[in-house]
């Protein structure tokens, strides 16, 4: 099996996981967390240099950040299936006393997770600030974020952007998921932002495009071309291109699954067009 | 009665300064970051001996708490810098979730705070710090007296792991702690002997407390004085053993005296030993430019204060 065809298959799996868990208690986010399904897959399995096991540290790996933590299901599903926790613990996701919060948390000593996230627009500081620390260390590996298109309308991450530049601070990838939506609708009508590219150039980073995002291929090449990028002086960031919803035709295309689950109909339909691979959970 | 001698008035930010001077030859994972109040927060010498571990964030605080969250994470103990104001109202959320709920060993330190901030007026005296900061779950909180024991603090505070708010100000005060003091979280310190009237205080307010006593003393008051530096975890023993004492006590600190010192005090004597208290405190109101005596008299934050609220506390007994 080749290895695209391997993580697709993860893909498929991890795209049954988020249906699965939201449906159960009938919350959560599946629409973002589907479209970021293929980017957190090949991140994970293909594109990071992970150590076994976790500690908070974190020293000589490359570390991942999600900045807009209610795709939680795919951030959850991803780091079971990478041998964090137990995929059985997908059970608990957003159930009294779980590790697996409605967003993601420290606070119950989930592995995987370094930082609360959730209340947006915190990530690419605190991804900085563990970019800083690696290079005080004299670690080379590299610091991952990811962040929603609209949750740049959040002020601090320009503070950050201005800052990562300035400082130089260039072991740092942030992807940004430009599924243009966000609750209230596109995120051309609720606050449109322009030409985000123009906007990261503009404040002095090297940008990379990947078209799609959804697309196993065109994320490695895209990822190995951002990665290529890395330690010239200047930060990194990655503009997705992704479909919300994608892989489950009625959730795609619109922002109407951003925080809604799927009804026992729907949970089938979902499924059918994502059959079993791994296994359930 | 006890007495202590002040050795020449201090700034206790100067107190911050020299501790963080001194934690950057002893321990090599400190870390400071400064919102471009580096000559304020007396970051200097640390800036100069360790330019590789100080980071310079700009005006940008939210920034800022990130940035330390994250430093954190590869074993950091990230020290920032700013004006109380902008340390907790203006970050409130972002030490919430990265710091506080993240569990981040992180030591926001913060000066200039309260109304001895001074001409600057009510814009940058922040009174409801404390109340902001000593709600968060597992923060702690910490209002040092005087410059050596700001210096103290500092040091102290990096040893402990976990999420601090250090808490200092402007102006220069008495400075009457002693020099080579070890300071432990948590424990508050025993000033003076006294059997008519508690008086708990932290901050500036006190070396207030201490000339309240004499004062009152004078009167034929016998006052027993503490020094509360840390609000949160409180020295709840300490707080009801004196007052099984006196029977009655005063709080002063340069805070609204909705969320502060006071309330904090309050809580463990109505659910252990209940006894009159009144507060030395500001009356949930903004201060407003002047010079610090000045507002310290006009908000009724002095040692005159003190005295009144005691005599009328024992009254109530």
């Amino acid at each position: 099996m080749s290895k695209t065809q391997q993580l697709e298959n993860l893909t498929t799996q991890v795209r049954r996981d988020i249906l699965r868990m939201v449906h159960k208690v009938n919350s959560g986010h599946p629409g973002g967390s589907l479209g970021c399904t293929e980017f957190l897959v090949a991140l994970y399995q293909e594109i990071m240099n992970r150590k076994e096991g976790f500690d908070m540290d974190g020293a000589n790996e490359d570390l991942f950040f999600l900045s807009n933590g209610h795709i939680s299901p795919v951030f959850y599903s991803v780091l079971a299936r990478s041998g964090y926790f137990p995929v059985d613990e997908l059970n608990t996701f957003r159930l009294i006393n779980s590790r697996l919060q409605g967003h993601p948390t420290t606070h119950e000593g989930l592995p995987g997770i370094r930082i609360a996230s959730g209340s947006l627009g915190q990530g690419m500081s605190v991804a900085l600030g563990a970019a800083q620390a690696k290079k005080l260390n004299g670690d080379k590996h590299l610091i991952y974020s990811l962040h929603g298109d609209g949750e740049l309308q959040e002020g601090q991450n320009w503070e950050a952007i201005m800052y990562a530049s300035g400082n130089k601070v260039d072991n740092i990838i942030s992807t940004i998921d430009l599924n243009s939506q966000q609750i209230d609708g596109c995120t051309d009508d609720v606050l449109p932002m322009g030409s985000l590219k123009a906007k990261f150039e503009a404040f002095d980073w090297t940008v990379v495009e990947i078209e799609e995002g959804n697309n196993i291929d065109a994320i490695l090449k895209g990822m190995a071309e951002a990665k290529s990028k890395t330690g010239k002086g200047k930060p990194v960031c990655v503009l997705l291109k992704t479909v919300m919803g994608n892989g489950v035709d009625f959730m795609m295309h619109t922002h109407a699954w951003h925080g809604k689950a799927p009804n026992d109909e729907q949970l089938a339909s979902g499924l059918k067009q994502n059959p079993e691979t791994l296994g359930d959970y | 009665m006890k007495t202590y001698k002040n050795t020449g008035n201090k700034d206790t930010r100067s107190g911050f300064g020299a501790g963080l001077t001194e934690l950057g030859k002893t321990n090599e994972n400190v870390v400071a970051l400064c919102a471009d109040l580096i000559g304020s927060l007396k970051m200097d010498d640390f800036k100069k001996n360790h330019p590789e571990r100080f980071f310079q964030v700009g005006i940008a605080e939210a920034n800022m708490i990130g940035l330390a969250a994250g430093l954190t994470i590869g074993g950091k103990i990230p020290f920032t810098g700013t004006f109380a104001n902008f340390s907790t109202g203006r970050v409130y959320d972002q030490i919430r979730q990265s710091v506080a709920y993240s569990n981040k060993n992180v030591k926001i330190c913060a000066s200039h705070a309260g109304l001895t901030l001074g001409e600057d007026g009510a814009t940058h005296q922040i009174l409801e710090d404390i109340g902001l900061m000593k709600m968060l779950p597992g923060m702690t909180v910490i209002n040092p007296c005087d410059y050596n024991q700001t210096k103290a603090a500092t040091i102290a505070i990096a040893e402990y792991e976990g999420p601090v708010y250090l808490r200092f100000g402007r102006p220069s005060v008495a400075n009457f702690t002693s020099e080579d003091q070890k300071f432990e979280i948590g424990k508050a310190l025993h000033l003076v002997d006294g059997t008519d009237v508690t008086i708990v205080a932290t901050g500036h307010l006190v070396w207030e407390a201490l000339e309240a006593a004499k004062t009152l003393n004078d009167k034929g008051i016998s006052a027993e004085v503490i020094n509360i530096h840390t609000i949160k975890p409180l020295d709840a023993e300490a707080i009801l053993k004196s007052v099984g004492k006196t029977g009655c006590i005063v709080t002063a600190e340069e805070h609204n005296h909705l969320g502060g010192l006071g309330e904090s005090v309050s809580r463990v004597l109505t659910t252990n030993h209940p006894v009159p208290q009144e507060f030395v405190a500001t009356n949930d109101t903004f201060g407003e430019s002047g010079t610090p005596a000045q507002l310290m008299d006009k908000y009724g934050l002095n040692a005159e204060a003190i005295v009144k609220a005691a005599e009328k506390v024992i009254k109530r007994k």
